[in-house]
Formats: C-alpha cells, sequence, structure tokens
C-alpha cells in the first residue's frame, strides 16, 4: 500500500503521482465534513507508526477547536531509531504521498499551517521532500484553497540538526520552536498546548502515508487487513544479518519468519539466528524462539517485547550480544539530552559497567548493577529514551545472562573472530568539547 | 561588519518569515553561520541573537546540543561513517579504522590540508545498505574498507564519487546553505 508506488521511479514527481492515482484521497476528504474524516480514520483502526502506536484519528478527534488560537500539525520525519529506515524510503520514493496525508490531516484537525520536522542527515530526502512541496504549491495541493477547496494550507520543511532525541514529539516542538531538544513535561499534551502553546498533531511519516490510503479506499477496506486490533499493513525495516536486507511492507500479524527467513532471505552462510529487535534498538531482543511470533502491536508486547517502528535487527550466533548492548548503551548515552538525571547519568554508568565487562575487567555482580541501574532508569524519566536504553541490556541478560557470564570468566569477549560493535570514539553525552574519553574515566 | 554577508542577512529575513515565531528560525540561522564561516563561531552565535532578539547564552545553549553544528573548523568533505549495530555488525569499525589511518590522526577534527574531518555517527537510516558513509551528508552504500578509501582518494582529486541516491556531494559550507532551507543549487 504505502510502498506501492516504489516500483514507479516517476512517482515521485507530481505528473507521476497524479497519474497513479495520486491525490485523490484528499479530493474525497475534501468532499467531507473535518469530523467525518477524522472518524474515518477512527474507523479504519490505524495506529501511529512511529513507535507507540497510539490510535490516529483518536488523536486527532484531542485537537480542541475552540480556543481561538491556532492549530499546527508537525509531521514528524526525524526517524533516528537505530535500524530504522523506512520513513527516508517514503520520502525519497513517494514525497507526495506524505504531503496529501499532511493535507487530509490538517483539513481533519483544521490546521493552515503545517510543518515537516525532517532529520538533517537526510539530506536527500529533504530534496525530494522539499521538491514535492514546490511541486504541490505550483500545482494547487497546497497554499490557498487546495485542490480546487475553500481549504488553505502552507506547508514548511524545517530540518533538524543531529539529535535522536528530537523524534520524540515534544523535544521536537521545542526544537521546532529554536531551543534546545529536550521533551516536555505532560500535561498538558501537544493536542492541548503544543507548538507556540497551540493545539498540534504530530504524526509519523509512515502514518501520514497511510492516511491517503484510508481515505481512498475506505475505512473498512483499511480495517479489513491486519489483525483486529493492529489493523492495516506496516513497513519493516530489515537489516543485520540477512541476505536481503530492506524494506518490507506487509499486513500486521504477519508471522516474524516469512519476514526474516522469506523476505529478507534468512541468515547468510546458514549460520543461527541468535536476537533479533521487533522494532530498533529500544524494543526489547526477543531469540530464535520467538522467530513464530506475529508481528503485531498485542502479539510482540505479548512475547515480552514492542513493535516499535518495526526495525527487524538480526543477529547471528557469531554476534555477541554483550557487545551489541553495549554499542546501544553508548548511543543513549550519547543521545541522552541531560534533562532528567536517571537517564542522563544512568546511561553513562550503564556505559562505563558493560564496557569493562566487554573488555576483560567485568565481575559477577555487574550483571545485578545492570539490572539495578536499568530499574532507576525505567519510567523515571520525562520521555521514553532513558527506557529505550534499558532495553538491549535487560533483554540481553534476561536470555543470554550464561554470555555475560562467560565474559566475566573468561575475562572479556570470548568470541574473538567476530565484527566488532562498539564505538572506537567516545560516545558520551554532552556536546563536542565536553566529552571525556572513555579510557580516561574507566578504571 | 557582521558575520554573516549582505545576501545571507537577507535570507535570514526569509527564513524567519516562514514561521509564526521568528526564534523557529534558529536552527537555519545557525546554518547560514555554518554556511559562511564553515563552523559556528562565538561572533556568529551572537548575531543570530541579536537578530532573534536572544541572549547569546541562549542561542549557544542550541548551538551545542546538535551534532550538525561545527564549533571549530571542519574539512570541506565530512566524512561520516555510521558503527551503529546494523553497520557494526557487517564491519564498519573497519571501515572507520581504515578511514582514519588513510585521513590521519588530524582527520577526527580536520586534517591539515582543509579538506576532511572524520566522524564516528549514529544511525544514518540506511540500514539496509550497511555499512553506511556520508559524505556531507550524502550516502554511499554497503562501503568496504577499500571503498572508503577509494571514496577518500576521488574526493581529494577533486571529483566526488555520485552517492547512492540523488546528485554528488557538494563541500561542507555549501551544505549547510541547502540545510538552512535556501533550496538545493543541486537540482
Amino acid at each position: 500500500m504505502v510502498t506501492a508506488r516504489w516500483g514507479n521511479d516517476a512517482a515521485a514527481s507530481i505528473d507521476g503521482y497524479l497519474a497513479s492515482g495520486g491525490y485523490e484521497g484528499l479530493r474525497k476528504a475534501l468532499a467531507m465534513s473535518p469530523g467525518d474524516v477524522t472518524e474515518e480514520v477512527k474507523a479504519s483502526g490505524l495506529r501511529g507508526r512511529g513507535g507507540a502506536g497510539f490510535p490516529t484519528g483518536v488523536k486527532w478527534s484531542f485537537i480542541p477547536k475552540d480556543t481561538g488560537k491556532p492549530i499546527y500539525l508537525a509531521c514528524n520525519a526525524d526517524e533516528g531509531e537505530p535500524g530504522t529506515f523506512k520513513d527516508r524510503e517514503l520520502m525519497e520514493r513517494d514525497p507526495h504521498q506524505l504531503i496529501e496525508g499532511i493535507a487530509i490531516a490538517s483539513y481533519a484537525v483544521g490546521c493552515h499551517r503545517a510543518f515537516i520536522y525532517l532529520r538533517g542527515e537526510f539530506l536527500e530526502a529533504g530534496r525530494t521532500v522539499e521538491r514535492a512541496v514546490r511541486e504541490a504549491y505550483e500545482r494547487g495541493y497546497l497554499g490557498r484553497g487546495i485542490a480546487g477547496s475553500g481549504f488553505d494550507l502552507d506547508l514548511v520543511v524545517h530540518r533538524g540538526a543531529g539529535s535522536y532525541e528530537c523524534g520524540e514529539e515534544t523535544a521536537l516542538l521545542e526544537s521546532l520552536e529554536g531551543k534546545r531538544g529536550q521533551p516536555r513535561l505532560r500535561p498538558p499534551f501537544p493536542a492541548v498546548a503544543g507548538l507556540y502553546g497551540s493545539p498540534t498533531v504530530i504524526n509519523n511519516v509512515e502514518t501520514l502515508s497511510t492516511v491517503p490510503h484510508i481515505l481512498a479506499r475506505g475505512a473498512s477496506w483499511y480495517a479489513g487487513m491486519g489483525t483486529e486490533k493492529s489493523t492495516g499493513t506496516k513497513v519493516f525495516s530489515v537489516s543485520g544479518k540477512v541476505e536481503r536486507p530492506g524494506n518490507y511492507e506487509v499486513p500486521m500479524g504477519t508471522p516474524a519468519r516469512v519476514v526474516i527467513e522469506e523476505l529478507a532471505g534468512g541468515i547468510p552462510g546458514g549460520r543461527g539466528l541468535k536476537a533479533w529487535t521487533p522494532g530498533g534498538s529500544s524494543t526489547p531482543f526477543l531469540t530464535a524462539a520467538h522467530i513464530d511470533v506475529a508481528l503485531d502491536f498485542e502479539s510482540v508486547a505479548e512475547a515480552g517485547s514492542l513493535l516499535g517502528t518495526g526495525a527487524v535487527i538480526v543477529l547471528d550466533e557469531d554476534d555477541c550480544v554483550v557487545d551489541a548492548a553495549l554499542r546501544w548503551t553508548q548511543f543513549y548515552a550519547h543521545e541522552s539530552c541531560g534533562k532528567c538525571t536517571p537517564c542522563r547519568e544512568g546511561t553513562w554508568w550503564m556505559t562505563k559497567v558493560l564496557h569493562r565487562m566487554e573488555h576483560g575487567d567485568g565481575r559477577l555482580d555487574d550483571i545485578e548493577t545492570m539490572l539495578d541501574v536499568g530499574d532507576n532508569i525505567l519510567f523515571k524519566s520525562l520521555c521514553a529514551l532513558g527506557d529505550g536504553a534499558v532495553s538491549p541490556i535487560a533483554s540481553s541478560i534476561k536470555h543470554f545472562r550464561d554470555e555475560y557470564v562467560e565474559h566475566v570468566r573468561a575475562g572479556g569477549c570470548p568470541k574473538k573472530e567476530r565484527s566488532r560493535v562498539a564505538a572506537a570514539t567516545p560516545r558520551t553525552a554532552g556536546a563536542e568539547g565536553f566529552t571525556i574519553p572513555l579510557d580516561r574515566v574507566l578504571p | 561588519m557582521g558575520v554573516l554577508s549582505d545576501e545571507l542577512r537577507a535570507k535570514a529575513d526569509e527564513l524567519i518569515a516562514r514561521y509564526p515565531s521568528s526564534r523557529s528560525a534558529m536552527l537555519p540561522l545557525l546554518y547560514l553561520v555554518q554556511a559562511q564561516e564553515g563552523h559556528v563561531s562565538r561572533e556568529g552565535m551572537r548575531e543570530v541573537g541579536e537578530i532573534l532578539g536572544v541572549t547569546t547564552a541562549e542561542v549557544e545553549a542550541v548551538a551545542t546540543f546538535y551534532t550538525m553544528f561545527k564549533r571549530r573548523d571542519c574539512g570541506a568533505w565530512l566524512v561520516s561513517v555510521c558503527t551503529n549495530v546494523s553497520c557494526a555488525v557487517v564491519g564498519a569499525r573497519e571501515v572507520y579504522e581504515r578511514a582514519r589511518e588513510v585521513l590521519g590522526d588530524d582527520a577526527p577534527s580536520m586534517t591539515a590540508d582543509g579538506l576532511f574531518t572524520l566522524e564516528e555517527v549514529e544511525c544514518l537510516g540506511a540500514c539496509d545498505a550497511a555499512p553506511v558513509v556520508q559524505v556531507n551528508y550524502c550516502s554511499y552504500d554497503r562501503v568496504t574498507p577499500d571503498g572508503v578509501g577509494e571514496i577518500i582518494e576521488a574526493l581529494r582529486a577533486g571529483e566526488p564519487p555520485a552517492p547512492a541516491r540523488g546528485p554528488k556531494p557538494v563541500p561542507h559550507a555549501e551544505t549547510a546553505r541547502i540545510l538552512a532551507g535556501l533550496g538545493d543549487p543541486r537540482d
């Protein structure tokens, strides 16, 4: 559905998009009342594709219409969850699908000024989206009276400047207001007091790219795909140790085995599957025992993880989970915005403990220490970054405790022939010039 | 005499006009400073503060938060090697180390000829093409240690190789103009 035009290079331009049925969903929406558009999306069961899975239509219905303040929409295109590359490809290959989704959502909530907060490092996606926005203005799909209606909509492409945290919706708003990308205390929620204190909807690229299809073909058509509670399709970004890494769009509820083994071609060289994430580094590892888990919000949660962004990262039996957990913990320590103490300090200390374990100075009680630090981070910060940081360590200890013990007994990582994973340069919290090389603080 | 040229100062006003509140143009204006100076200097931050009506300290707080704003001189070609897990398990560390070897120990700040800055970065969102290397934010797919050497060689010869998608990279300061939102001269 959202990847249907990927074989058609012409679809990235407006003529190709229109020729393949583009902007039909918007025309249908504009002929309906805004409230009916929201109801249609609610009825489709669409849930946010940015990781949290909140029902999209319900989110839109939270926007108060009578505050006298302008209403804003921000598209979250700050894709940065390790292993995730669906939004970038959606923008590079089908930018008008996203613009159409933004226009429909804006009409539904009564927004006349929308923003795409686009990750700075996505230079090519930015170029494609900016060109598409220009075309949409020229052809009357943005600007005054879009698509021949009486509805006005302006759309600004705003680039980020390198910060994973800005993918968190309130940090995104702070960044869009020209501040450090740090999360806000909720409530109030963005729907009530978001950008400049105004009611604001924030939706992910894949979510908004889905909306035109729901309008064009109907909520019941969409809800007919997937499972009862996780409707529709999902794009899974498969990477790591597979034959054919890539983005694969399948109905929600497709077994992981189909995605990993059939679509992505399984693990090269006949090696065994060791661990995989269903939705990026922030979602707990699952193992070979979970290969038949259905990929939908409920089934993955039941298996002890989270669907997240749908970033399936595959490790094989040659990979060291301690090393992978260390690399991701370095990532979280680097990207922690520093606002909340448990996350800022906890990710830093977990990095140090994991580092000494991987490098031969670990102690058996380090395992309990890390679980304890993890407990002190989990659900104790303003946003989910810290919670995500606990996932790789806690889940790898849960499934592979023996491997941690082996690291202590063997005096370091026993897998000498594997690819090394941990970062070479310090990935500590803080800006350039304030980083402390790891070897200066480690015993 | 300000930091921004007359041309970029005029562009700053255009960028500010895109937003309901001028401060929202903070990141675009910092990119303009980077386009002008090659990095974000204290004088540049003070000028952004004057334009937006906020203190230099507030601008500095923002500029130091984001990794794409360089506080010191940056080479014409910023080589970014992703070493997050999806890239690392297929050899990204070796790619980074080769680049470091080829470019020398100054590379993490800037090579003496001013041509290169090398950085190890987090996930660049192209994990199907791991290991991923970017040059001024243009992506190269499935880069091997030898491959990163060839990319560097071509850049040294003044001939940036074609990236996996889109047009060839332009030097770092020019890239900052694109990131500010001034449009892409490569179109």
